[in-house]
């Protein structure tokens, strides 16, 4: 039960390798052994959307991967995105809109935010509202997070940023 | 631009919709909650946990557990209560309510399927939950009692024998003379409610990590908790620590909504662990656990009639509630709370002077029950607007017309609903003539009967509600409980000039520290982004009540306001000596002192800032510059700040399936002044949709012997973003005469009327079947069988 594996893989663009015992998840290996705690665990059974991240390329539930599953892999997390200020628009049209009261879901919903807006055009709220409901978010109603990202879409469609303004309209 | 208002004026924030500052934070994965936060040289607890409802404890066998890797220590309920005193949930003014003590962790019996019973302790997590399964615990299965009939049966198994009865509390009201009026009444609907128990659900489930060095002594908890100053108490009088030698910090929380207030079992374990190992002990409750361990809400049935005069004028209502609280009440609110303002809160909005209720908490093997966002709210609020929808049926009325005649005029305030509470000023009439507008109700009736021509079946709901906030000294005080009432601010001015709020309500990501940034800035006359606002630790803020009962903007935010209105007094007493001005005659705006008359600017603060801190000696003799103060303030007027509203639901159901699409939610709400719309509008939507969640999908369902049957997130419902509608709110301000603010609460004002409107819309929905439901969750179930498909 406690054997250790040896896990080699990128995570945020540096290669790490680490001996840790083979039923780590990843969500356990990034948050415990690399300290990237922007990863959350909700729910540890790959239903509330918390621990998401980039696995080559693809939206995973990290909570439901074996760290050893992802060896010889890339890993982005919400930490990676950010230094590469991939979704800056989109975590300023978060921060405009108030699209977060307690913050913890969110490093989830900005990867399904991301990877739906990888996708070309610009999505209906019904198409956002579809791609988030494997995130669930306890405190905002989410039509906060559907304008945010909505919002960012239509920017992108348009070659525009986020606005930079500090005040928004209520 | 429009013309210029008053929000245009220099450091005027309040009314403005102005984003979160820490929220950067947040979206950038930098959040910091207990559950990231690891220690040197911490420990892992993983509890074992009764597989029965109710049993006796025969025998524990740890020994194996003690020998596997990593296992630092097991403890039981007999170890941990040698250090920590037993508590008991009653409060005083609830006459004759009982409970009976508790422990850390059971020595006797458990009363509760998933009831903590031994806690392992190891190196890690995983391998204290290998250690877990190796304990052997021998019980002695009793019969467990879990349905609120059973449970008051004279022959049913008592939970506590000490206590004579499963009965926690009885409660009557009784205005007088209400059987004379249902005789005579022209018209009465009567209808029998069912509320299931609910659970919060919060995304980051609970967590603590308490480190006790014996070496000062000092007992140190990072606790994902609302009420910091309320577990320092607790920690300190149950443990014998000296109150200064415990310091509670509450960092990034990950959602709370009244379920991280209560005294959890494990939580008060971790701390006694701690003592026993002098090494740091982590816990964080897993999904699963949070299920069997959380406080559930609501689990109320209620049977009320409610009786009117021929026009549909209603008269008096007559109310019996009976609410299945757990094995016990919960520490220290109580679990009588909920059914105090259930039976207190039913026809809050109407002008009915008749009523009578009784109130029965009734003892049960299931997990504590208490107080979760809008405490009671739903619960009255749906049992009221119900029951005046079927007198609108009866009288051939509509929905807003039944309510223009019943409810209390707007000008008719003050005034004393006929349970006791005592209402400054509300708005009803204001904001039900404003949804009617927002909503295009008369358009939306039209549409209805055109679709249902078509066999699209839609259905409109109202629900108009009053929501308790701001709770005074006169609630838990006055009831011998040691929470606070009031809130404490220390405001500082720094070298630069910069300001540092540290102030006792705590930040849950509804905005907090935006709110008071805010009110400090607008009152002080400094720039916005120039204050930092501190909170969340009881070594460095003042005691106070923190974050619960809506209380944040109304009692905390008049406490910034008074705090910043006496520290500018003492910058301008500092700038006048410096100037040789009468203070009188000066003012600050943007970061400076400047002439109140023609707003000239004299002198920067930062340059009062320069010259009290280090060149004191320019300063003329006996001027000592005070640059930071210390504010307490305490609501003093009516007990409590009572907000209003109303929601209306928009829905469609499918009457061969039950299945129901929600097409939009309004909601207009009086929280008096609005300090920032942004934050506002956002906690109505969320509240909104928790309501929506407790009305359509999540429900904690027992079986008979007492287990929880959908105990995961997989299994229990709660609503995501592709069933929930867009929400569109307005607001009246009546602002509250009691404080200078001018805030009331409004956290839970989305929650407590939304199940209400949508109960409403749905048996709209259903009325050309003739079918009814009365019963939350709605389910598609519950739903074909009330239209008698099932």
């Amino acid at each position: 039960m406690s054997d250790l594996v040896d896990v080699t893989l990128k995570v945020n663009g540096s290669e790490v390798s680490h001996r840790v015992p083979a039923r780590t998840t990843l969500a356990d290996f990034l948050r415990q052994t690399l300290e990237l705690t922007g990863t959350h665990t909700g729910c540890e059974m790959g239903v509330c959307g918390a621990c998401l991240v980039l696995l080559d390329g693809t939206v995973v539930h990290s909570c439901l991967t074996f760290a050893v599953q992802a060896s010889g892999s890339a890993v982005e997390t919400v930490e990676g995105l950010t230094e590469r200020a991939v979704i800056a628009d989109l975590q300023d049209a978060f921060h405009q809109r108030n699209s977060l009261q307690c913050g913890f879901c969110t490093p989830g919903m900005l990867m399904t935010a991301y990877s739906l807006l990888s996708q070309p055009g610009v999505p209906s709220r019904e198409e956002i509202r579809d791609a988030l409901s494997g995130n669930y978010c306890r405190c905002t109603g989410y039509e906060a997070i559907v304008d945010a990202i909505e919002t960012t879409a239509r920017n992108r469609a348009e070659g525009r940023d986020a606005p930079a303004h500090e005040e928004v309209e209520a | 631009m429009s013309a210029i208002t008053s929000l245009d004026r220099p450091n005027s924030y309040i009314g403005r919709s102005v984003p979160r500052p820490n929220a950067k934070r947040l979206l950038a994965g930098r959040g910091r909650y207990v559950t990231d936060i690891t220690l040197p040289r911490m420990l892992h607890v993983a509890y074992v946990r009764s597989p029965y409802a109710h049993a006796k404890i025969v025998s524990i066998d740890a020994q194996a557990a003690r020998e596997a890797p990593g296992v630092r220590l097991v403890a039981t309920g007999e170890d941990l209560a040698k250090l920590c005193t037993p508590w008991v949930g009653t409060m005083d003014h609830f006459k004759g309510m009982k409970s009976p003590p508790q422990l850390p962790l059971p020595i006797d019996k458990v009363v509760w399927a998933g009831q903590a019973v031994v806690a392992v302790v190891a190196d890690t997590r995983a391998l204290a939950e290998d250690a877990a399964e190796l304990v052997y615990i021998e019980f002695d299965e009793l019969p467990a009692v879990v349905d609120i009939d059973a449970a008051r049966d004279p022959d049913a198994p008592v939970i506590s024998p000490e206590l004579g009865s499963n009965l926690c509390f009885q409660g009557k009201l009784d205005t007088g003379s209400v059987d004379d009026v249902f005789a005579s009444a022209a018209l009465v609907v009567e209808e029998e409610f069912h509320f299931g128990r609910h659970t919060a659900v919060t995304m980051e489930p609970r967590a603590i990590i308490a480190d006790y060095d014996a070496s000062e002594p000092k007992l140190t908890v990072h606790h994902a908790t609302q009420t910091p100053y309320q577990f320092q108490d607790i920690y300190s009088r149950h443990y014998g620590i000296p109150e200064s030698c415990v310091r509670v910090i509450a960092p990034d929380i990950g959602g709370s909504f009244g379920m991280k207030l209560h005294m959890y079992h494990e939580d008060m374990a971790v701390v006694g662990l701690s003592i026993m190992l002098g090494r740091p002990v982590k816990y964080v409750a897993d999904r699963m656990e949070s299920f069997v361990s959380d406080i559930h809400a609501r689990d109320h049935r209620v049977r009320a009639r409610m009786a009117a005069d021929a026009d549909g004028n209603i008269l008096a209502m007559d109310v019996e509630d009976v609410t299945g609280i757990g094995a016990f009440s919960a520490y220290p609110r109580t679990s009588v709370v909920e059914g105090n303002q259930v039976y207190r809160l039913m026809g809050a909005p109407y002008t009915f002077k008749n009523y009578r209720a009784d109130l029965q908490v009734v003892f049960q093997n299931k997990v504590q029950m208490s107080q979760y966002r809008a405490v009671g709210h739903p619960v009255a609020c749906t049992v009221t607007e119900r029951l005046v929808d079927m007198i609108a049926a009866k009288t051939a009325q509509d929905v807003f017309a039944i309510r223009s005649g019943n409810l209390i005029p707007d000008d008719a305030y003050p005034c004393t609903s006929p349970t006791g509470y005592k209402f400054e000023s509300l708005s009803h009439h204001a904001c039900l003539a404003k949804i009617r507008e927002l909503m295009d109700y008369d358009g939306l009736r039209a549409e209805q009967a055109e679709l249902r021509k078509q066999g699209i079946h839609r259905g409109i709901g109202i629900a108009t509600f009053v929501e308790i906030t701001n709770p005074s000294p006169a609630f838990y005080g006055v009831g011998g409980v040691r929470i606070s009432s009031q809130d404490g601010a220390i405001l500082k001015i720094t070298p630069s000039g910069d300001v540092r709020c540290l102030i006792s309500i705590t930040e849950l990501g509804q905005g907090t520290e935006t709110i008071v940034g805010q009110i400090v800035a607008e009152h002080l006359g400094v720039d916005r982004d120039r204050i930092k606002v501190i909170t969340g630790d009881t070594e460095t803020t003042p005691h106070g009540g923190a974050t619960y009962a809506c209380r944040g903007a109304g009692i905390g935010g008049e406490t910034a306001l008074q705090a910043a209105q006496k520290l500018k007094g003492n910058v301008l007493s500092v700038a006048a000596a410096i100037l040789q001005e009468d203070a009188g005659k000066l003012d600050m705006q943007a970061g400076w002192i400047i002439d109140k008359a023609t707003g000239q600017q004299r002198i920067e603060l930062a340059e009062i800032a320069r010259i009290a801190y280090f060149r004191s000696d320019t300063l003329p003799p006996g001027t000592q510059a005070q640059l930071s103060v210390a504010h307490h303030y305490a609501p003093e007027g009516y007990p409590f700040a009572f907000t209003n509203g109303v929601q209306a639901c928009h829905l469609e159901l499918d009457v061969e399936t039950g299945m129901v699409k929600i097409l939009k939610v309004w909601v207009v709400e009086d929280c008096g002044r609005v300090i920032n719309p942004l934050l506002v509008d956002e906690q109505i939507r969320g509240g909104v949709v928790q309501g929506l969640g407790a009305a359509f999908f999540e429900e904690c369902v027992y079986g008979e012997g007492g287990q929880l049957t959908n105990g995961s997130l997989a299994d229990y419902l709660v609503p995501m973003a592709v069933e929930m509608p867009d929400i569109v709110v307005a607001h009246v301000e009546t602002p509250t005469l009691d404080t200078q603010l001018g805030a009331k609460g409004v956290g839970e004002a989305g929650t407590a009327a939304a199940s209400a409107a949508a109960m409403n819309a749905i048996n709209d929905a259903m009325s050309p079947f003739g079918g009814t439901i009365a019963q939350v969750p709605m389910t598609p179930a519950r739903i074909l069988k009330a239209l008698g498909h099932i």
